[in-house]
């Protein structure tokens, strides 16, 4: 039953439970003063584990362990190891947050959520997939709502909580439609059983949108992107930089192996439905964009409409559109982690999130305003940044599949999201303070912010310049799909 | 001998870009040596590949270098330049030095020239641009040649909108940029739907352009996607009726910027539309060719008549660009040997003539503090180098005989000729009027009694000012003398464009 397979295939969740023992046991003997140092702990484990998992968890041919439950792939592994980068530079930017930063307990949720994500990733049973995204989100509510004597947060914690378990109930209905269906939770064996011969094609219509509608919530399409906007504002800034990149790639991974492995009967169906996501999505969020004041809400719908760049890929329904969705998501985690690390860094010294309060940034920290300038631009989809080369793969990706109009639509929306990401650095390159005194407001980076910032930028500017080795580990994970 | 010596060439302004961000702030002076020193080591680089090419009698494609770089796609760092592209580098090269020398700047209050806020960043980007646009004129590979396309466009931006002029540059800047960019996601579409039907029918996954030259492509497909593809470059081209970004980009711009922009940047667009939309799709080319010559010819007299109404010099040479650029395109929308070769020449010629009129009207301007021509006067007495620069500028823009201009304008015209005699006639109206307004508003601007209010404040151009005009009117009137140096060289490049025209 347990070979050495079975623990290689699930190595990262036991170094994270471990590590999670570890900050329980030591937290209460720091002093309150030392207690942020729980991040840096958190931050190296999680790198660590990154090492460690490379080294001796890497998957060979894809298995199953654990009685079919957990899928042991290259798809998992590589998100998996997306998933804990973005978690350390998380835990990083965590750190000097004034009230989150020194209490053990962000961290611990930190990851109790990364253990339920790298779950969701390998997942390849319904009951395995639901309880994975339940673990993944309950952390992420309280996180959310974690500053209590903030009205903003705590709304922000209240508000996903009511939507994420709405969502996901509609979600368990679905499921158990699905189980009702083909008589069987494993996501290869409804493949074979609930195909359109035994199920009219309406219903399986309807099964599908229930499924999509806990799914659209994690990785916060239109229509279900409510939530999105007022969490990102409210919650601690790191949690939402999480938020937007590793569970809205969590919600990516599920949506890839149940619609590309269970459900390619009706494929015809679900394509046409998230076509129309992703259409609908990419040009609300980008309107919705243009008009925001606060950065917090601006980078919110910008990732909605990034979800709607990368279901391009999903909609592909081929190999190159799977493997361009989680190369797409690589350069979207380290882009919008950085964006929100920049933010956080900022609003730490400044207090400050409206767009005009980066005015002079530029002259306060070039450092931060260069940085600033290559996550914009990576959102922008410019080169030699990440964003630039994972849209061009999701566009031909779409293209070769005949969705050129799709690819339209995304390319028209492209132009939409310069605007207002050049709109953002004007700010930060062009404008100054009121009294053009930047000299007397410098803002110094402390060191966790410098470490995390830096590997992000690297991360962007590598997966967008080297994109070869990127594209191979995606490519690999896209394999095992087909 | 395998020196790379293209990579080297690209990615040396990438590399002086980092090294410059990461000079502290206040080392003005030492960042202002590094982008020397590297626009230098650009130039004799980029000066050696012409030499050894012109030397070596060399055709078709050389200085070969190929790396894969995703091999799964198709995608690889594919480098060479032939005779179209060898004296775009070598412009590359010549604007860039110049344009570092024309922004050194000084750290005096009371001088105003160069550039004196924040150079670090300002050369940092313009490096970027550089070796953006250097990586366009030697990629083989279409992919690549976006990528470096986007990297060429987007600091841009930031050069117009931190250290234009301050009246238009929010406005100028937003609006070049969403110009280049819908252009450059247009021709994307197309150079996707070209990889992907090449792919159906060869079963290879390329974007290497030599092979995709022989794909094939069908006589529909080409119709189709020729116009996207060429239109969405030739936006950056300056392509009437696309051309509107273009001058208020010029007038926002600080000087170097412009010179770069009016003397490189759009011969990135009309290059890549050559590259990709003629000699990819030559049917399409044919099918339209038409509508190109009715467009280029329409931007040819209306940008020079535009130009000639303009009472800002620097918006008269925005306008005289887009005439120029639309000889250009006039001369690739005849498609044959005679027009494209007058097109190679002229992309060189108006390169080095228009980076030489913003330098000069960047240094009065400085000094000035005004470009409104009618408020300017007798600035030969005080700046008599600059005004010899601007003179020779302004024969050349003319088309006289001994100066490069001739050498462009004249095959453009013959080729012109053979296809739509009109069109030529009606084309040769802009040299009359280019000519009376170069020569009005040298007239106006450096012979007439200098105002009142100027006497006294104007001094003479810097050291490193009269380095930059001498460069520039050097390479003028070399080619205007012997035209021998580059007229070969470049029909050498137009053979093999007329090859897979499938003429000649």
């Amino acid at each position: 039953m347990f070979t050495p397979l079975t623990f290689a295939s699930i190595l990262p969740e036991i170094l994270i439970l471990t590590l999670g023992i570890l900050i329980l046991v030591y937290e209460p003997f720091w002093k309150e003063d030392q207690r942020r140092n729980a991040g840096w702990l958190t931050a190296g484990g999680l790198l660590i584990t990154m090492l460690v998992s490379l080294i001796f968890g890497r998957p060979g041919q894809p298995t199953e362990v654990f009685g079919g439950m957990i899928r042991f792939d290259w798809l998992g592994f590589f998100l998996k190891m997306l998933f804990l980068f973005a978690g350390a530079a998380t835990a990083l930017l965590l750190m000097d947050h004034e009230k989150a930063g020194k209490r053990g307990e962000a961290y611990l949720l930190l990851l109790a959520s990364l253990l339920g994500m790298n779950l969701m990733a390998v997942s390849s049973d319904l009951v395995m997939l639901y309880l994975s995204i339940e673990t993944a989100s309950i952390p992420l509510y309280i996180l959310s709502g974690f500053l209590l004597n903030d009205d903003r947060s705590t709304e922000a914690g209240f508000k996903y909580l009511l939507f994420g378990t709405l969502a996901s109930t509609i979600m368990l209905y679905g499921f158990s439609l699905v189980f009702g269906f083909s008589g069987t939770t494993d996501l290869y064996e409804i493949a074979a059983k609930f195909t359109a011969g035994s199920v009219s094609p309406l219903l399986g219509f309807a099964v599908l949108a229930l499924v999509l509608v806990g799914l659209g919530f994690k990785v916060s399409v239109v229509p279900f992107h409510f939530w999105a906007p007022d969490v990102y504002q409210g919650a601690p800034t790191p949690v939402a930089g999480y938020l937007s990149t590793a569970s809205k790639a969590a919600g990516f991974a599920v949506i890839l192996r149940l619609f590309f492995i269970a459900f390619p009967a009706f494929s015809s169906s679900w394509t046409l439905i998230l076509a129309a996501l992703a259409a609908i999505s990419m040009t609300v969020g980008n309107l919705l964009a243009l008009p925001q004041t606060n950065l917090k809400r601006l980078l919110a719908f910008s990732s909605i409409s990034h979800a709607g760049y990368a279901m391009i890929g999903v909609v592909a329904f081929s190999q190159l559109g799977a493997t361009s969705v989680v190369f797409y998501l690589a350069a979207y985690i380290a882009t919008n982690l950085l964006a929100f690390g920049i933010v956080m860094a900022f609003q730490r010294i400044t207090g400050l999130e409206e767009i005009t309060d980066y005015a002079g940034l530029s002259r306060r920290n070039p450092l931060l305003a260069l940085m600033m300038l290559a996550a914009f631009l990576s959102l922008a989809g410019m080169p030699p940044f990440g964003g630039f080369v994972a849209k061009v793969f999701v566009f031909a990706a779409g293209v070769q599949t005949g969705y050129t109009w799709l690819v339209i639509v995304g390319i028209l929306n492209s132009i939409i999201g310069v605007y207002y990401y050049l709109n953002v650095l004007k700010y930060v390159y062009l404008y100054r303070m009121p009294d053009q005194d930047e000299e007397q407001h410098p803002l110094p980076l402390t060191r966790p912010y410098t470490i995390a910032l830096v590997m992000l930028v690297l991360g962007v500017i590598l997966v967008g310049t080297v994109f070869a080795p990127f594209f191979g580990w995606s490519d690999a994970g896209a394999l095992v799909l087909f | 001998m395998n020196f790379p010596i293209l990579s080297v060439i690209t990615f040396l302004p990438f590399v002086a870009g980092v090294i410059i961000l990461m000079m502290p702030a206040t080392r003005k002076n030492e960042t202002r040596a590094v982008a020397l020193t590297t626009a230098v080591i650009d130039l004799l680089l980029s000066a050696w590949v012409y030499i050894q090419y012109l030397q070596g009698h060399m055709t078709g494609y050389q200085f070969l270098e190929q790396h894969d770089w995703l091999p799964q796609l198709g995608i690889s760092l594919f480098f060479g330049v032939d005779g179209m592209s060898a004296p775009l580098v070598l412009l590359t090269g010549i604007v860039m030095f110049t344009g570092v020398l024309i922004s050194w700047g000084n750290d005096d209050p009371h001088v105003m020239s160069g550039i004196q806020d924040r150079p670090r960043e300002f050369f940092a980007f313009l490096f970027l641009l550089a070796g953006g646009v250097f990586g366009v004129f030697v990629s083989l590979d279409l992919f690549m040649l976006f990528f470096f396309y986007e990297i060429a466009v987007f600091p841009m931006y930031l050069l117009i909108a931190i250290w234009g002029w301050v009246k238009t540059r929010e406005y100028a800047a937003m609006k070049l940029t969403l110009y280049l960019f819908i252009g450059s996601v247009v021709a994307l579409v197309g150079a996707l739907a070209m990889y992907w039907t090449n792919y159906q029918s060869t079963g290879i996954l390329s974007f290497n352009m030599l092979e995709l030259e022989k794909a094939g492509f069908s006589a529909d497909f080409q119709n189709l996607w020729f116009l996207p593809v060429f239109l969405g470059f030739a936006v950056l081209g300056g392509i009437w009726p696309f051309h509107n970004w273009s001058p208020d980009g010029h007038v926002a711009a600080p000087t170097a910027v412009s010179m770069f922009h009016a003397g490189v940047l759009m011969k990135l667009g009309a290059f890549a539309a050559l590259r990709v939309g003629v000699m990819l799709l030559p049917e399409g080319a044919k099918h339209w060719a038409w509508l190109i010559m009715g467009f280029a010819g329409v931007a040819v007299v209306y940008g020079a008549y535009i130009a000639f109404v303009q009472t800002d010099l620097k918006y008269m040479i925005g306008f005289s660009s887009v005439s120029h650029m639309g000889l250009v395109m006039l001369g690739i929308s005849t498609l044959n040997a005679t027009g494209l070769t007058g097109a190679g020449v002229q992309m060189f010629s108006h390169g080095v003539m228009t980076a030489l009129f913003f330098a000069v009207t960047g240094m009065i301007y400085d000094r000035a503090h005004t470009r409104m021509i009618p408020e300017l006067g007798g600035i030969s007495k005080v700046m008599p180098f600059a005004t010899i620069g601007f003179i020779i500028g302004g024969l050349v823009s003319m088309g006289m005989p001994g100066f490069s201009g001739f050498v462009a304008e004249f095959p453009i015209f013959m080729g012109v000729w053979q296809e739509q005699w009109l069109v030529a006639v009606i084309g040769s109206i802009s040299i009359i009027i280019t000519a009376a307004y170069i020569m009005m508003n040298i007239r106006k601007v450096f012979f007439s009694p200098m105002p009142e209010n100027l006497e006294g404040h104007i001094g003479d151009v810097t050291v490193l000012d009269k380095v930059a005009i001498v460069t520039l009117c050097l390479f003028m009137i070399t080619i205007g003398l012997f035209p021998g140096v580059m007229v070969p060289m470049v029909s050498t490049g137009v053979e093999n464009i007329m090859r897979l025209l499938g003429g000649a």
